[in-house]
């Protein structure tokens, strides 16, 4: 795998307001790389702030500090942006959690599947519309008969495969999916997730893969980040952040995931994390590649 | 020991736009008092037909073709919706899939478990309704309750919602619980929290539950017996033990191997081929003959019944049958004695 930066997000922080006084830190002074070519995954319960980062990234949410680097092109800057907008807003897509709602109900599939082309007026490479959605159906493993459908039409996960064939018939380098197999069925995950990795050899692009189930990232991903209440508080390669945890909130979460087997399964023990510690930890390389958020030395936690 | 609900022959179709849906297909289980049944299948089989054609709870387009449903001992099949009335909440209740559109936005947690209370007690006064909200919310795990009765529903994260949830389906202490997907919609850390909650609540108030889900990882941590769904009827039922380490029919094996914990390294994950039969004009043999790769002609043509493995373990699956040839489980261990 190349090891050339794609994305490079630089103590990048977003804050909403709650109200006029009061703010809330949704994502705290994060800072990753992901490199060309490779499935990055980032995972962390719901409200820990993976999607405001996904947003970020897609230029959704203007970030309150932070720089995020696309190739050489700083995303944050209103100016720079401007200037690159039809290379960023080709070259990047994103898939949606919900299916239901993130496709347009009065829209046919053809239709839904080409609207990227006709909003940045690219010619289809495939001679027309229909050809090229048809095109990207087969790809995504759709019979063409379901052109002329309407998204009610059909099941959710035919409707999460008409929305990545969306997001592919723009050739994307990279791609951001937030939870997209979240609502789906387990037979229908693996579907999915099967494509996914299929898709990804074939086209090498570049993947943000966002999930809160463990065991679907460890079996998709190259390198997971932990998100846990606004900070990414654990990065490593896949492997070996299943084989050896460090941030105590990354080994509560893998004591969560379901094992299908009765005997073990009544008898696993769940394990609770609650932030302690967490002010003052600092960044730390545990070994080459792997990083987490450990409490500084010398100073210990004392907090409980 | 007396079942507390029986279920026999149980069929209910719904009138659409394209014709008749067979939703459910001669369907018969039973449950024991105090026993956590948990009712797996891909979505659209009809799991959730299921639960709301015993509370009754379908729209007026869905009628009961066949069957009967018996609450301890009484027929209910017949009852109206008066009667209904009567059994819902006191006998069983239900919690729903999606914890944010089942509690009223606009209302006080506290009002809103209290408004179930009020219900099934019309006589309580006020404090007693407002002490037994209390104990409702302590006993779904809320802490805090007393500072938690004046705040909204969304307030409370995913988790909390589904716990005010249970709180009001057990306000008037009900014999059955229906838990349709309770955890679909939240983490996975909060996933396991709200099913050790369903597994202390039924063994402190002996209510036995129906746990609807679609992942079998999910239901073995609580589930006393299991039934798998296919296309509007039970393929295999048994106890948790049998139907995870001895599963017989095939589709169980597709669930079981789709599953990430079932990838041993790193090839691609298994997938059942094909798409579930719309239940329109489900077909004549088995429903899942066309996706399953350990088919046979016999299949095709005639519904199989449910063999008898053991006392509790049955499944419908011709490969059960004695002339048919032995197969050997994908999931180790041999199909046919």
């Amino acid at each position: 795998m190349s090891k050339e930066i794609l994305l490079d997000v630089r103590h990048l922080t977003q804050q909403f307001h709650l109200t006029k006084k009061i703010k809330v830190k949704a994502v705290d002074d994060v800072s990753f790389q992901i490199h060309k070519g490779e499935i990055f995954g980032l995972v962390g319960e719901s409200g820990s702030g993976k999607s405001t980062v996904a947003r970020c990234l897609m230029n959704i949410y203007q970030p309150a500090q932070g720089e995020i680097w696309y190739k050489d092109v700083n995303i944050c800057d209103k100016k720079e942006f401007k200037k690159h907008k039809k290379m960023l807003q080709t070259c990047r897509q994103m898939i949606f959690q919900d299916s239901a709602s993130s496709l347009n109900q009065k829209m046919k599939v053809s239709d839904i599947i080409t609207e990227p082309m006709r909003i940045q007026h690219i010619t289809p490479p495939r001679g027309s519309f229909v050809k090229e959605a048809a095109f990207q159906m087969e790809y995504v493993g759709l019979e063409n008969s379901f052109l002329d459908r309407y998204p009610s039409e059909l099941s959710g996960g035919q409707r999460q495969r008409v929305a990545i064939a969306r997001s592919l018939c723009m050739e994307p380098e990279f791609l951001v999916a937030d939870e997209p197999i979240a609502s789906l069925d387990v037979s229908i995950q693996a579907q999915i997730v099967n494509l996914f990795r299929y898709l990804q050899e074939e086209h090498g692009f570049t993947f943000l893969f966002i999930a809160h189930d463990l065991a679907m990232v460890e079996y998709l991903c190259d390198r997971v980040g932990v998100m846990y209440h606004g900070k990414l508080v654990e990065l490593a390669p896949s492997e070996e952040l299943y084989s050896n945890p460090v941030h105590p909130y990354t080994k509560t979460l893998l004591s969560a995931i379901p094992v299908p087997d009765p005997i073990r399964e009544r008898k696993r023990v769940l394990q609770y994390y609650d932030g302690e510690g967490m002010e003052n930890s600092v960044w730390t390389e545990v070994s080459p590649g792997h990083f987490a958020m450990l409490p500084a030395e010398g100073k210990g936690c004392s907090i409980s | 020991m007396e079942h507390l609900l029986e279920v026999k022959n149980l069929s209910v179709s719904i009138d659409g736009p394209a014709g008749e849906v067979r939703a459910v297909r001669d369907v018969s289980f039973s449950l024991k008092k105090g026993e956590v049944l948990a009712i797996v299948g891909e979505s659209g089989c009809g799991k959730s037909v299921l639960c709301k054609s015993i509370m009754k709870l379908l729209p007026p387009s869905a009628k009961i073709k066949e069957g009967s449903i018996c609450v301890n001992g009484q027929d209910i099949t017949c009852y109206r919706e008066k009667e209904m009335q009567k059994l819902r909440g006191r006998v069983f209740s239900m919690i729903f899939q999606d914890p944010m559109t089942s509690l009223n936005p606009t209302i006080k947690i506290g009002k809103q478990i209290g408004e179930a209370v009020v219900i099934h007690n019309k006589n309580y006064t006020k404090e007693q309704v407002n002490k037994k909200v209390l104990e409702l919310m302590e006993l779904v795990g809320i802490s805090h309750p007393k500072e938690r009765y004046h705040q909204y529903p969304w307030q409370f994260s995913g988790g909390m919602r589904q716990r005010c949830v249970m709180a009001i389906a057990l306000a008037a202490d009900p014999d059955i619980l229906f838990a349709d997907e309770p955890t679909t919609a939240l983490d996975v850390t909060i996933q396991a929290q709200i099913l050790d909650l369903l597994r202390e609540i039924q063994m402190k108030l002996g209510t036995a539950t129906i746990l609807v889900s679609h992942d079998l990882g999910v239901v073995a941590r609580v589930a006393d017996r299991v039934a798998v769904m296919y296309a509007g009827k039970i393929v295999e039922i048994g106890t948790a033990e049998e139907v995870y380490y001895d599963p017989r029919h095939p589709y169980t094996w597709g669930l079981m191997r789709s599953l990430p914990a079932f990838a041993n390294g790193k090839e691609s994950l298994y997938t059942i081929p094909g798409m579930p039969p719309t239940l329109i004009d489900p077909p004549k043999g088995d429903a899942f003959a066309c996706r399953n790769e350990y088919a046979l002609n016999i299949d095709y043509e005639e519904m199989p019944p449910m063999f008898k493995i053991t006392d509790t373990h049955y499944a419908a699956t011709w490969l059960l049958d004695p002339r048919a040839p032995q197969i050997k489980s994908p999931m180790g261990g041999i199909v046919h004695e």
